[in-house]
């Protein structure tokens, strides 16, 4: 038997550590530690629930925009506050753009450097790359001079000697199997991809009056004050200005993407046994379409052990399944609660740290682990597309034939749907929910452009506060999946606050049952070729997205910390 | 010519937040040409590619451990840089360091780097800054103010009138 430490995973946001047994060849066990922040209901505490966006979007430096939005939704929640109609399209912009953004950093930036090899792609034939490119789509950028042009630039790059970028790669890794024309065209959209990811940005700048932390939000709507004719106000040319990028946007997800997620997937076919783990499925509706949300343009439900025709949809932002089935369990994370250390639902939650050595059969992580109805879920674009498709969301299920028909193309073999149950499952699923977003971002754009024209300007509702005691959760499906933040307000004031976030339902260690997280649960089984270098165990952590918060930023001119990958048998 | 001056950490852990702490003094007490953007970085990443790609200079403020007693002010030499965000100096894989490597491959990098640090105190919870490193915010801001005088730019404080409607 074999022990693998790696501490930390790259390639993430945040910082985790994976231990696996390998016996034969093969994971029998692992565990998953990661630190997570846990605090904001100290900063919060007595605080104006009007003000706690702003806190709250400093949680992480990656999903700032998501905080700040669930953050708003739990205190309308707790007020029962309707928000107007413009106000929920321009924040459901918000989301799909940095939902599309986060999807295509976390494949090209993020996940394919595991897959593709770039040192391979040096030695590629452009003509052949060009070749397959024309033989996936029509995608006006797979032409010959630009592949040439990028693999010159790969090429005088990587001769510098400075890796940068790619300096974490395993390249030649005996797992690295894709032809040497893929890995090219998969380069080249790699360094495309640069350039479409800050295209979704600049929408959420356009859209939020700043990135990376967004200005306009309010509880009860947003600030945009809306005025097709005044200059200093959200005008309809700035938001033409905004469809000739989702325009350029679509171009890119839906030709380069999708084909380039379908033919990597169809080349690792085997990976699609690998890596399924937990197969109860959260995810939560979203981009509400009325002012109270009781509508959404995307489902969101509960599926059992990987079978979805025992999708039980969540409705409403007052949906009871949803709000009385969120538990977090700390038998196996450094905290303790007072009175009673069962789970505890989040409006009783508690953040009391108690930090221990790392003990296999005892306390190992800064993550909670949070249950639904007293189990493990999985969470993530995997979950919400399928639940979309149990749900019959007609664009989910015509991407997802899509992906599933060019793979099974370059496969030469029809690949099921059953095949998303796996590690080179979630990816794809992700970029089915990406070209998914990116329609639904088109909707947006047009109901809110109807909508004014109806002559409805109303971007907000002012909130009134009670006396005594209300409670509200607000919910968001997030690029990494469920996020949840619950408030506790009293007099007006936070009584207390608590946010479970997705990579926590993902990377959390085991529960008061002693089960394993989903983190865990995947790994298990997962070949493993060489101990000292365990690609196959980063591709699998890797295609969940894990993101855990990013709390520090500390320059550290005395220590630098590299990876250490431990073996020892 | 385009300069950003960039102020990183996170507000949530009291001293780790000074970078963004200094530069919003510093957007407070100057006026600032139209050719600097002040940016608040927060602790974010590939957010960042479209505000620096292609800038001339960076500025950045953030918190840094030089082995300089806490609530010492440091300012790191251009060729000193690369080692700090060039490499992988820490966990956090997705920070500025992936955006100046990123910027590297696009052929946009900038044209110069100059962090100026404090070292920090006090990084647990909280949004206040050590009143250690609260009295040292004066000294970043000038020595940001410095050396954007040094890039050409006269800084010229704000009016108190202006100040007033702020």
């Amino acid at each position: 038997m074999t022990r693998i430490t790696i501490d930390p995973i790259t390639r993430i946001e945040g910082h985790l550590r994976i231990d696996c047994e390998v016996n034969d060849g093969k994971v029998s066990n692992a565990w998953s530690s990661g630190q997570m922040w846990r605090g904001i209901e100290v900063i919060l505490q007595g605080r104006d629930p009007r003000d706690a966006w702003i806190f709250t979007q400093r949680i992480c430096g990656v999903c700032t925009t998501v905080h700040a939005i669930v953050s708003v939704r739990a205190v309308e929640n707790a007020l029962n506050l309707e928000v107007p109609l413009n106000a929920q399209y321009i924040r459901n912009m918000i989301i799909t753009a940095h939902g599309i953004h986060d999807h295509i950093v976390h494949f090209y930036q993020l996940a394919a450097l595991d897959w593709v090899d770039i040192v391979s792609a040096l030695s590629a034939s452009p003509e052949g790359a060009a070749k397959l490119g024309a033989s996936l789509s029509d995608y006006r950028r797979n032409g010959l001079p630009e592949i040439r042009q990028i693999q010159e630039k790969l090429k005088a790059f990587v001769g510098t000697g400075q890796l940068g970028v790619f300096a974490s790669g395993y390249w030649g890794h005996p797992a690295m199997k894709l032809p040497p024309e893929v890995n090219l065209l998969a380069a080249t959209h790699y360094l495309q991809a640069l350039e479409y990811q800050r295209i979704a940005n600049r929408i959420v700048a356009i859209l939020g009056s700043k990135t990376p932390h967004i200005q306009n939000l309010a509880v009860g709507g947003v600030a945009n004050p809306i005025n097709p004719d005044s200059q200093s106000t959200l005008t309809l040319e700035r938001l033409f200005a905004i469809k000739a990028e989702i325009d350029k946007l679509g171009e890119f997800v839906n030709k380069a993407m999708i084909p380039d997620v379908a033919a990597v997937g169809a080349l690792y076919a085997d990976w699609t046994q690998y890596g399924a783990g937990v197969t109860d499925y959260l995810s939560v509706p979203d981009l509400p379409l009325d002012t109270k949300g009781t509508r959404f343009e995307l489902p969101g439900g509960y599926i059992a052990k990987g079978d979805l025709a025992t999708f039980k949809p969540i409705t409403s932002y007052q949906d009871g399944f949803f709000r009385d089935g969120v538990k977090e369990s700390v038998k196996h994370a450094w905290y303790r609660y007072k009175g009673g250390s069962e789970a505890r639902h989040p409006y009783e939650g508690q953040t009391h740290p108690q930090h221990t050595t790392f003990q296999d059969d005892g306390k190992y992580s800064w993550v909670k682990a949070p249950t639904f109805y007293d189990k493990r879920v999985q969470v993530g674009p995997l979950a919400n597309v399928l639940a979309m498709v149990a749900a019959g969301h007609e664009p989910t299920k015509r991407h997802l034939n899509r992906v599933l028909e060019i793979a099974s193309a370059v496969a030469g073999t029809q690949i099921p749907v059953e095949a998303l149950h796996s590690t080179i499952g979630r990816i794809a699923a992700r970029a089915v929910r990406c070209a998914v977003l990116l329609e639904s971002l088109q909707n947006q754009w047009q109901l809110l452009i109807d909508n004014i024209a109806k002559g409805d300007l109303a971007t907000f509702n002012r909130p009134v506060f009670p006396k005594g005691e209300i409670r509200g959760f607000g919910y968001h499906e997030a690029p990494r999946g469920v996020l949840s933040h619950w408030t506790v307000i009293e007099n007006g004031k936070i009584e207390n606050y608590q946010a479970v976030v997705p990579s926590t339902w993902n990377a959390g260690p085991r529960d008061d049952a002693d089960a394993l997280g989903p983190y865990e649960a995947s790994l298990l089984d997962n070949p493993v070729a060489n101990p000292e270098l365990p690609l196959e165990v980063l591709r699998t952590v890797h295609s969940f997205d894990p993101c855990l918060a990013c709390a520090i930023h500390l320059v550290d001119t005395e220590r630098r910390p590299i990876v250490q990958v431990k073996a020892f048998g | 010519m385009r300069v950003v001056v960039l102020g990183l950490g996170n507000i949530l852990l009291r001293d780790e937040g000074v970078g963004v702490r200094v530069v919003e003094a510093l957007a407070a007490r100057y006026a600032i040409p139209a050719e600097v953007e002040v940016v608040d970085g927060g602790t974010s990443g590939m957010d960042l590619l479209n505000t620096l790609a292609g800038c001339d200079h960076l500025l950045i403020c953030d918190a840094a451990r030089t082995g300089a007693p806490p609530a010492s002010v440091v300012k790191l030499a251009a060729a000193e840089i690369p080692a700090l965000f060039l490499t992988r100096f820490s966990p956090h894989q997705l920070g500025l360091a992936d955006v100046l490597a990123t910027l590297v491959l696009t052929g946009e990098a900038p044209g110069s780097i100059t962090l100026v640090g404090v070292v920090p105190l006090d990084l647990e919870l909280g949004i206040e800054l050590s009143s250690e490193v609260s009295a040292v915010l004066g000294q970043a801001v000038e020595c940001l103010a410095t050396e954007l005088r040094g890039l050409g730019y006269p800084l010229a404080p704000k009016r108190p009138a202006a100040i007033a409607v702020i």
